[in-house]
């Protein structure tokens, strides 16, 4: 009930403040790029406030907790990625004086089709950005109040639209400046709290993070939910391969596989064997509080398909070595969702499932990077997407404009590394400590919920509920932030491009802005639908994806538009569409084969590639427009000098022009 | 309003290249330290576990270079860029003011 009346009061007081500077929204300009007139500190604080997305309020901890040390990539990629923007690309752009991308494709090449082009990754990055806001929003309602995910969305999604239709974003840039405050506190504030409750280093090796014996344990032997195959693939519980264990399945099951969890090298026993070997028990004494049940006799496991588990089963599982000397466990796989309790064969608490080892939550090159088994690989090219793709998101980079001139704009980027650093440092310690003390968040596979789960644990009730309000208005602030700024841009582009330079080029201003309500609410619409469907993806890891479209299409577009005179706009176009599609067809890809709606054999190696292709697709269309352009080399503007002089002369020599009126 | 028609085009591809090569000199400076700290990371992780290992409070080193310090370190380079850059356009700015070109009426709202 308490975290309700945060999360009411930050959605009035967002609401209440996009209402009063709205009434001083008058023109188109100030709907589009809020006048042009804000100031460093507050065009720091709206840009951070836009940025700090679900993914960097609940996804980092999430991924933390779930992946440990190669989550940390993470934040450090987001808030690096303003280093690159500064230094190439910041100044040039505000110097150019256009408020879109596609306004600077337009200008840079005097061409209007590049302009079309251009926007349509508006919209993709776009909507790859606005699923994880989404899934935030369904996360924490259901965390809260047990809404269904679905239910969460609509509200929350509907809301935020309402509120862009009416304010644009005039209304949002004191909105955005006054949300990163609050995520700043909402982070940092109950952490301190937490840490004092709950002491991740003491000198007693029990509680000590770095002890590599120590386990997440889960807190109860309560029966617990967990997913059908609709969920794929969160509906797999991986046992723990450390200790003897007791599954129950007290309403019964179906499962469609008992599968080993690591796959066995050659050599070693196959996979058959080692479950046959003793993995799976027919016989032995059940512990007392399991005495009424009935052990499943585990012969012709590991099999898949349909395999029914009576009422009140247990399946019985012991780790063994297998022949090179590591331990395996087994998965299992739900075909429907029922609830299951788990037993630790040394009586107390069972270790939680899906909980990586300590070595391997620790140490780099952990389970989120080496899945595939080429972690280095999957590091830097998820570092390259983090770092690049920044400069390729579309409601950031519209803020740019906001910034008086290019001295100004890399004065607001450095305020906003500034900014957004106090605020990631905090974050992986949520991810460490719901680690250790909320690890049957594991077991639900909802570890992107920590932020607001965690605090509700502390011995105090009260208290409890006071700090998970904060954090969840913190949340609440992060997705609306993020949406609002993707929904403007979006909408924008549709107004602003499709239909004010594309269908209707005469259209008067009170036109655009008509078109511009209109877009936002079927933007806002597609959005909450394409939410309902990845509530199974980590938060954090959909916008390393949205990143990765952006580093490959705009980022190489940004680059070498504002420093190499010899691009043409055949080669942007088509360095920006070769890369841009490539990431995203391998990108959907690798989703649908992690929700085995594809099924197909896929080399390890390109199934690394898949999911993290910023390696290959930020040089492949970087290569792509300097190929093209070479060819077409009489396609150079004429005025290209004139253009670039724009770019880079201080504002002093008068080269700089606004290019939208 | 424009001030395009005052310098022919080579001049302006002139003044073009030289602005960019000064500006873009500094921002690969700049970038190359950052650049060599990401590449180096993920190396110093795979080839000197033991090293990435060792303990600094709660924390071990690798933990700590990629969850704390970072962020100081690319505020450091994003305050030296800012400042060189500023300095490198203020005498831009000069330079042309000396050449007679362009008093400085351009449209800025500084």
């Amino acid at each position: 009930m308490i975290p309700l009346l945060f999360v009411t009061a930050i959605i009035i007081a967002t609401i209440a403040l996009g209402i009063v500077t709205t009434r001083k929204a008058q023109t188109a300009s100030d709907f589009f790029v809020a006048g042009r007139s804000v100031s460093v500190f507050w065009n720091a604080s709206a840009i951070s406030g836009e940025y700090l997305s679900a993914a960097s309020f609940m996804g980092i901890a999430g991924l933390v907790m779930k992946g440990g040390y190669d989550a940390l990539w993470y934040p450090v990629g987001y808030a690096a990625g303003y280093l690159f923007l500064l230094l190439f690309i910041a100044g040039p752009l505000r110097r150019f004086g256009a408020y879109t991308i596609p306004d600077f494709a337009q200008g840079r090449f005097d061409s209007p089709t590049f302009r079309k082009i251009a926007v349509t990754f508006v919209l993709f990055i776009g909507f790859f950005y606005t699923m994880p806001q989404m899934k935030g929003a369904g996360v924490t309602m259901s965390s809260i109040l047990n809404w269904p995910y679905w239910a969460g969305i609509l509200v929350v999604g509907s809301v935020i639209t309402f509120n862009v239709a009416l304010g644009g974003m005039k209304g949002i840039t004191v909105v955005q400046a006054f949300q990163y405050w609050a995520k700043l506190f909402a982070i940092s504030v109950p952490i301190f709290v937490l840490l004092a409750i709950f002491p991740p280093h003491s000198s007693t090796p029990a509680n000590d993070i770095l002890a590599t014996s120590k386990l997440p344990r889960m807190t109860s032997n309560k029966s617990f939910a967990v997913k059908g195959a609709l969920a794929t693939p969160a509906n797999v519980i991986a046992l723990s391969d450390q200790e003897r264990e007791y599954v129950l399945f007290p309403e019964g099951a179906i499962l469609d596989g008992v599968i080993p969890g690591r796959k066995m090298q050659p050599g070693a026993l196959s996979a058959s064997m080692v479950l046959s070997a003793g993995y799976l028990e027919a016989s032995g004494q059940l512990p007392p509080e399991l005495s009424g049940a009935t052990l499943v006799n585990p012969a012709g496991f590991p099999k898949k398909g349909n395999i029914l588990i009576p009422k009140n089963a247990v399946l019985a599982i012991s780790p063994v070595k297998s022949e090179d000397g590591k331990p395996n466990s087994v998965k299992l796989s739900f075909a429907k969702p029922t609830k299951i309790q788990i037993y630790s064969g040394d009586g107390g608490h069972a270790i939680a499932p899906n909980a990586p080892p300590q070595d391997k939550w620790l140490n780099p090159f952990g389970p989120i990077t080496s899945k595939q088994g080429f972690p280095l690989l999957y590091t830097y090219s998820l570092i390259i997407a983090l770092v690049c793709g920044t400069a390729g998101l579309p409601h950031i980079l519209v803020r740019f404009y906001t910034n008086p001139d290019g001295r100004a704009a890399k004065r607001t980027t450095l305020w906003v590394m500034v900014m957004l650093g106090a605020f990631y440092v905090f974050t992986p310690l949520w991810g460490t400590l719901a680690r250790f003390n909320l690890p049957d968040l594991y077991a639900n596979n909802a570890t992107d919920s920590a932020v607001i789960k965690l605090p509700t644990i502390i011995g105090n009730e009260l208290l409890g509920q006071i700090l998970s309000g904060v954090t969840s208005a913190g949340a609440f602030a992060a997705f609306m932030s993020t949406f609002s700024g993707l929904l403007v841009s979006m909408s924008g582009a549709f107004a602003h491009d499709i239909y004010g330079k594309i269908l209707r080029p005469g259209a008067s201003d009170a036109q655009r802005l008509t078109a511009f309500k209109g877009a936002a609410i079927g933007v806002g619409l597609v959005s909450m639908g394409l939410g309902l469907l990845v509530e199974t993806f980590d938060i954090a890891t959909m916008v390393g994806w949205a990143f990765a479209i952006g580093a490959a299409s705009y980022f190489p577009l940004l680059l070498l538009g504002s420093w190499w005179r010899g691009l043409t706009k055949f080669g942007a176009a088509a360095g920006m569409l070769l890369g841009g599609f490539s990431s995203l067809a391998a990108i959907v890809t690798s989703m649908l084969l992690d929700k085995k709606i594809l099924t197909m054999e896929v080399a390890p190696l390109l199934r690394s590639l898949m999911e993290q292709p910023a390696i290959w697709g930020v040089p492949l269309s970087i290569t792509t427009m300097v190929l093209v352009s070479r060819a077409t080399k009489d396609q150079v503007p004429a005025d290209v000098d004139i253009k670039m002089l724009r770019l880079h002369a201080p504002e002093e020599l008068g080269y700089s022009k606004d290019y939208v009126n | 309003m424009r001030k395009d028609a005052e310098l022919s085009l080579p001049e302006a591809r002139q003044l073009a290249e030289r602005l960019m090569r000064q500006q873009a000199a500094l921002g690969l400076r700049v970038a190359s330290v950052f650049a060599a700290l990401l590449i180096g990371l993920p190396l110093l992780n795979q080839f000197l576990p033991e090293l990435a290992a060792t303990k600094i409070g709660g924390f071990t080193l690798s933990w700590f270079i990629l969850g704390v310090a970072f962020y100081p370190i690319t505020w450091a380079l994003s305050f030296y860029f800012v400042r060189e850059s500023d300095l490198l356009e203020e005498r831009a700015t000069l330079e042309a003011a000396l050449e007679g070109k362009n008093p400085g009426k351009g449209e800025t709202k500084r």
